[in-house]
């Protein structure tokens, strides 16, 4: 196996406040790769330092072998790069804006004219592609992006949320078209995520992000067996005591979020009768009773002690503060 | 050369496809060249040019319409920042200069072609040119202009966010520049204590420049005008480049 990137080390401040705080992972060619974490975790600020839009404060990184700060312009040849916010010319049409693309990377024009009508039929927009890009809908710029993206055969290809602000169908759809390239093409895929389904359903492997520092670093399936089996969720407004009656050899983690106990155990069916049993012999109330398989949703609650939302909400929080603070 | 090429032709496409740009650009020096050419021609004399007062005030709209699409083109750079196309630009193993220098080639060209449409309209209404060479002269001094505002344009556009401060840099800069260029009156007729002022703006070489060439007539020789116009182009060019390599996005 080849390594398509490698990280060492990496930080990025702004002013006082750490967006990336040393972070270091490998990713193997042909991975996709997940990097999942709330808004504002540093998943944008991590991939404008792999592109060379922005110069880490320090550590070091290589794509395809390629330093960041040696060799910006080998490293930008290597990747292909679908931004957060759109990026197309809508004046221009879709054509035009591959074409576009194809003459700043040099590729030579009867290349460029066939591989670009390779890749619109792969996204499905070659029928479309003497037409406007203002007329598109969001999921036909999106895939028209990575289409663009991918034109000048890079080696890592960087979606930063790509399915962002997309309806669920468009969202299925283009999950789809991403993991068909990723199998067609070999090609190495990083993509940043809030969204947990997301990340499930695509990435080889995560590397959960939380305030700047990565958490937990697997893959989907050993993340969510980490938590030790199925989850049983409930609620009861005496939540220690629930949790010190479940002190059991059965039970593998007990966890308190809220007015909830979250326990983790092997076989929840079976053993469900049980805690019932239990927390009934002492007198216990119980409001409400749950079992379902972990999601990555409760791989985050339990590494941070939070959900990816309050998470959101409490980097929004810290933010408001910073830019008052820098007001003053 | 082929990156500015690239930049050159995606501008081009969509110059030639905004309609609207192209006739408003168009109407404000059109009218400016109705309204006070006809209006003021039988009131005004100008010394050395006659009556037609209509003649005297081509070159200076020509050179106005040139100013005014250069200085927008120029500025359009934030709207490719805010759209975020100037992202796919600059992640592009491609040196900022090149997409500067092809930013600045593409308003040239859309300048020169707006100031070329005043200047065959002004064939309608009493304009005439007398030989290629003076013809060549005042295309020469176009293209100065052009690039040297598209360069200003550039330069502003890398240091502002959005579009709410064009307006102020319109009335603050962009019109007192034009004001103070000789476009409208000859520089000779003005107060001794504005002469100097109006020494000092650069347009005012590139309208006397393009008024030789048109029809003969100059009141600053047209070799210092060359050498002013043309060292502005070059200091524009150098500091739109030099800004425009630090934006960050």
């Amino acid at each position: 196996m080849t390594i398509a990137l490698q990280i060492l080390n990496l930080t990025r401040r702004f002013n006082d406040l750490v967006a990336v705080d040393n972070i270091s992972f490998e990713i193997q060619q042909g991975e996709i790769f997940g990097l999942l974490g709330p808004n504002g975790a540093g998943k944008t600020t991590t991939l404008s330092m792999l592109a060379t839009m922005l110069p880490p404060t320090s550590g070091s990184a290589t794509v395809n072998g390629i330093d960041i700060e040696k060799d910006p312009d080998g490293v930008r040849k290597s990747i292909g790069i679908v931004f957060q916010d759109q990026s197309l010319d809508e004046e221009l049409t879709a054509w035009e804006n591959m074409d576009f693309h194809g003459r700043l990377y040099r590729i030579p024009s009867e290349a460029r004219a066939q591989r670009i009508a390779e890749l619109l039929t792969l996204v499905e927009l070659n029928e479309r592609r003497d037409d406007i890009v203002k007329t598109f809908s969001g999921g036909m710029r999106r895939r028209l992006e990575i289409a663009r993206g991918l034109l000048h055969h890079p080696v890592v290809l960087f979606l930063d949320e790509p399915t962002l602000g997309l309806d669920p169908q468009t969202r299925n759809h283009l999950w789809e078209y991403i993991a068909t390239l990723a199998k067609e093409k070999g090609i190495t895929i990083i993509l940043t995520t809030h969204y947990m389904e997301e990340a499930d359903r695509l990435c080889n492997r995560i590397a959960i992000i939380d305030h700047g520092r990565i958490i937990a670093i697997d893959t989907p399936k050993n993340l969510k067996d980490g938590l030790g089996g199925d989850l049983v969720t409930i609620g009861s407004p005496d939540p220690a005591a629930v949790a010190a009656a479940l002190i059991e050899p059965w039970v593998a983690r007990v966890e308190t979020h809220n007015n909830e106990v979250i326990v983790s155990l092997k076989n929840a069916d079976q053993h469900v009768s049980s805690i019932v049993t239990l927390l009934n012999t002492r007198h216990i109330p119980i409001s409400s009773i749950t079992i379902h398989k972990p999601t990555l949703e409760d791989v985050f609650l339990s590494f941070t002690g939070k959900t990816i939302r309050e998470q959101e909400a409490g980097i929004k929080e810290t933010m408001r503060m910073h830019q008052r603070m820098m007001r003053h | 050369m082929d990156i500015i090429y690239t930049i050159w032709l995606r501008n081009m496409l969509r110059y030639i496809r905004s309609k609207s740009r192209i006739i408003g650009s168009i109407s404000m020096p059109l009218f400016f060249l109705l309204f006070l050419g006809f209006g003021l021609n039988s009131i005004v004399s100008l010394p050395g040019l006659g009556d037609n007062y209509v003649v005297f005030l081509v070159p200076g709209m020509v050179a106005m319409s040139v100013m005014f699409t250069s200085v927008f083109s120029g500025i359009q750079v934030i709207w490719d920042k805010q759209f975020g196309f100037l992202k796919e630009t600059l992640v592009a193993p491609v040196s900022r200069l090149e997409i500067m220098l092809g930013q600045a080639a593409d308003g040239a060209t859309t300048a020169v072609l707006q100031g070329f449409i005043i200047l065959i309209l002004s064939l309608f209404i009493g304009l005439h040119v007398s030989s290629v060479s003076g013809f060549l002269m005042a295309f020469l001094f176009m293209v100065l202009i052009g690039i040297s505002f598209t360069a200003f344009g550039i330069a502003i556009a890398s240091r502002m966010e959005d579009m709410t401060g064009f307006q102020l840099i319109m009335n603050f800069v962009i019109f007192p520049i034009f004001g103070l260029s000789g476009a409208l009156f000859p520089i000779s007729s003005l107060p001794t204590w504005i002469v100097p002022i109006t020494l000092l703006d650069p347009l005012t070489y590139g309208v006397v420049g393009i008024r030789y060439g048109l029809t003969g007539v100059s009141q600053i020789n047209p070799v210092v005008c060359f050498a002013v116009i043309g060292g502005f182009s070059l200091a524009m060019t150098a500091i739109g480049a030099f800004l425009f390599r630090k934006i960050t996005i």
